[in-house]
């Protein structure tokens, strides 16, 4: 047992005094206001990563911090004033922009900065090759659960799906699943699989035979196979590519937005802007999304 | 001079002892009145019994469906299969560490045990995606492996290094002559271990196995990223599974704060707490019956 003898009371009480100290300097000097806040869409996570870093290294005073989430995650936090700006792959909400007006103060602008195609896609050993949007939706309704029932092959259809924090997940609910009706009644089966990130089903996806999941076009690799999608059963079947999102042939395709709470300001207005500018769009493109029609 | 000196350190010192004994129940109760100040807020709308007892969990849309049944039989399931998996192994690995092993084994041993302790859980969740998850599908022939069966092993392993160092330190602590008098009787050595030595310790034992449970059904990424998320009431341990952790984990970020479904988070962490209490409780009225 240690006796409390004098060397020892001093060094405690010098350690209590640093670690109390410590916690000073943090209150004392304020919030570095040059570090842009960047959160929410995991589908444009490392498309705004790219974009920071290409307008950090052109303006070096700025400091910008990009995290993904989910889209809903990146308008929570709009509302929660814990961004400055909100990366969202779905459009926000009429009572999102409510919450935000009501906690800020100020009304939420939209600036489109690109277009997304979402690819469906199946193990490459898959002999389909294409779906309608309304097999789509009874698929991931469960109403359909074998591969069978569409023209495939046999076995169990293993329905992959985002988080409902995911834009991703919120789009594929309204355009395919309810079919365009986002008041519609229809909803992920309960059986679906409910992946953490789209980097979960495309892995998931590309060594699953019986698998089958969405997730930007970004995402997809060799291992995957894209599925061509069929607006209706007479419409034909359209594989996504960057040309087919752009001329609105590809019926899955969405655009992505950069939300704010109130105009834009000094650097964040620079960003937004850079990320509109023709060198921004080229970034787009190596990120393998869409970038804006001209 | 000397005395009084003596008399004034004794007291700081035994207020502060007192203070931060005291600190970690003013924490609790301070942590279980936020989660039921925002837990409860969802009960202004919804019944108990139907969040309980819903099937439907799809707090995003418009009515919002909270029925977090499903839910909590994830829970229940995947933490029930890793107890099945972790106590048996964890059992038989302490009562070989502390009874049977040879001193040098003994000591590399209980350093292996202490390494697995020491890995994150969720590298641990990391490499049974990468590893278990496949190997599940192709031993059971499933549509995928993102079973809770995947998510019961994993946590057997993150579950038994608690389970064995502290059911190791009950049993060395039985005094040597349980063991000598066992043997005396003319006992042999097998018996002297399970009809002596493992009651003896069994207050311990006990503790391990709650412990275990604790650290089981607290378990989020790792169960996030191995057990499938479906929210679906499971049949089997073949099935995959949404926990109650993974659910807070997932959604807790998108949900608006003061939202039904912000509360409906909070609700289930109630639930989470309650269950641990429970457990813990139980270990408790055994260990005190015991003595």
């Amino acid at each position: 047992m240690l006796r409390l003898n004098n060397g020892l009371k001093k060094i405690l009480c010098c350690s209590l005094l640093l670690t109390t100290l410590s916690f000073l300097p943090s209150r004392i000097s304020p919030a570095n206001p040059d570090v842009i806040q960047i959160k929410g869409s995991d589908t444009m996570v490392n498309l705004g990563q790219a974009w920071a870093e290409e307008f950090m290294n052109k303006n070096p005073q700025v400091s910008i911090a990009v995290t993904g989430g989910g889209s809903g995650t990146g308008i929570a936090a709009l509302i929660n004033k814990t961004t400055t700006i909100a990366q969202s792959s779905r459009e926000m909400k009429p009572q999102e922009k409510e919450e935000v007006l009501k906690a800020t103060g100020k009304e939420v602008k939209e600036f489109k900065v690109a277009l997304d195609a979402l690819a469906v896609i199946a193990h490459p050993s898959n002999p389909l090759s294409q779906l309608s949007i309304e097999q789509l939706s009874d698929i991931f309704t469960g109403k359909i659960t074998k591969w069978s029932e569409v023209g495939g092959s046999g076995g169990e259809i293993l329905v992959l799906s985002r988080e409902r924090n995911s834009g991703t997940h919120v789009y594929f609910l309204e355009e395919i699943v309810r079919r365009g009706n986002a008041k519609g009644p229809e909803e992920f089966a309960s059986s679906v699989l409910m992946m953490p990130s789209s980097q979960a089903i495309a892995q998931e996806v590309s060594r699953n035979k019986n698998a089958i999941g969405y997730l930007g076009l970004g995402y997809v690799t060799k291992n995957h196979k894209p599925l061509a999608v069929k607006k209706d059963a007479d419409a034909p079947a359209v594989t996504p590519t960057v040309e087919t999102a752009q001329n609105g042939a590809y019926p899955i395709s969405r655009p992505l937005y950069i939300y704010t709470a109130g105009a834009a300001e000094g650097e964040v207005k620079d960003f937004i802007d850079f990320t509109q500018s023709a060198e921004g769009q080229e970034i787009v493109r190596a990120m393998d999304f869409v970038p804006l029609q001209q | 001079m000397q005395i009084r000196r003596r008399r004034i350190a004794e007291f700081f010192i035994e207020s502060a002892i007192f203070l931060a004994g005291t600190t970690s129940i003013l924490f609790v109760v301070l942590i279980f009145i936020f989660l039921l100040k925002e837990g409860l807020s969802l009960f202004k709308t919804l019944s108990l019994w139907s969040f309980l007892t819903g099937k439907d969990w799809y707090p995003i849309s418009d009515p919002p469906r909270f029925g977090s049944f499903s839910l909590i039989l994830g829970s229940v399931w995947v933490t029930v299969g890793a107890v099945a998996i972790s106590v048996p192994i964890g059992v038989a690995c302490s009562v070989y560490i502390a009874e049977v092993a040879p001193r040098w084994l003994r000591e590399v041993l209980k350093a292996s045990v202490e390494f697995l302790a020491a890995i994150p859980s969720i590298v641990l969740g990391f490499i049974g995606l990468l590893t278990l998850v496949p190997l599940v599908q192709k031993i059971f022939n499933l549509p995928t492996g993102l079973t809770a069966l995947s998510g019961s092993l994993m946590l057997g392993f993150m579950a038994m290094p608690t389970i064995v160092s502290i059911m190791e330190d009950a049993l060395t602590a039985v005094p040597r002559s349980y063991r000598e008098g066992a043997l005396a009787m003319g006992a042999t050595r097998w018996q002297a271990i399970s009809r002596v030595v493992l009651p003896a310790a069994s207050s311990g034992v006990i503790a391990a196995l709650m412990l275990g449970i604790g650290r089981v059904i607290g378990e989020t990424m790792a169960v996030m990223m191995i057990t499938g998320n479906a929210a679906q009431i499971p049949h089997s341990l073949l099935q995959p599974v949404r926990t109650m952790t993974a659910t807070i984990a997932a959604e807790m970020g998108e949900a608006v704060q003061g939202s039904p479904h912000y509360f409906s988070l909070f609700a289930i962490g109630i639930v989470l707490f309650v269950i641990t209490f429970m457990i813990n409780l139980t270990a408790d009225f055994f260990l005190h019956r015991r003595k």
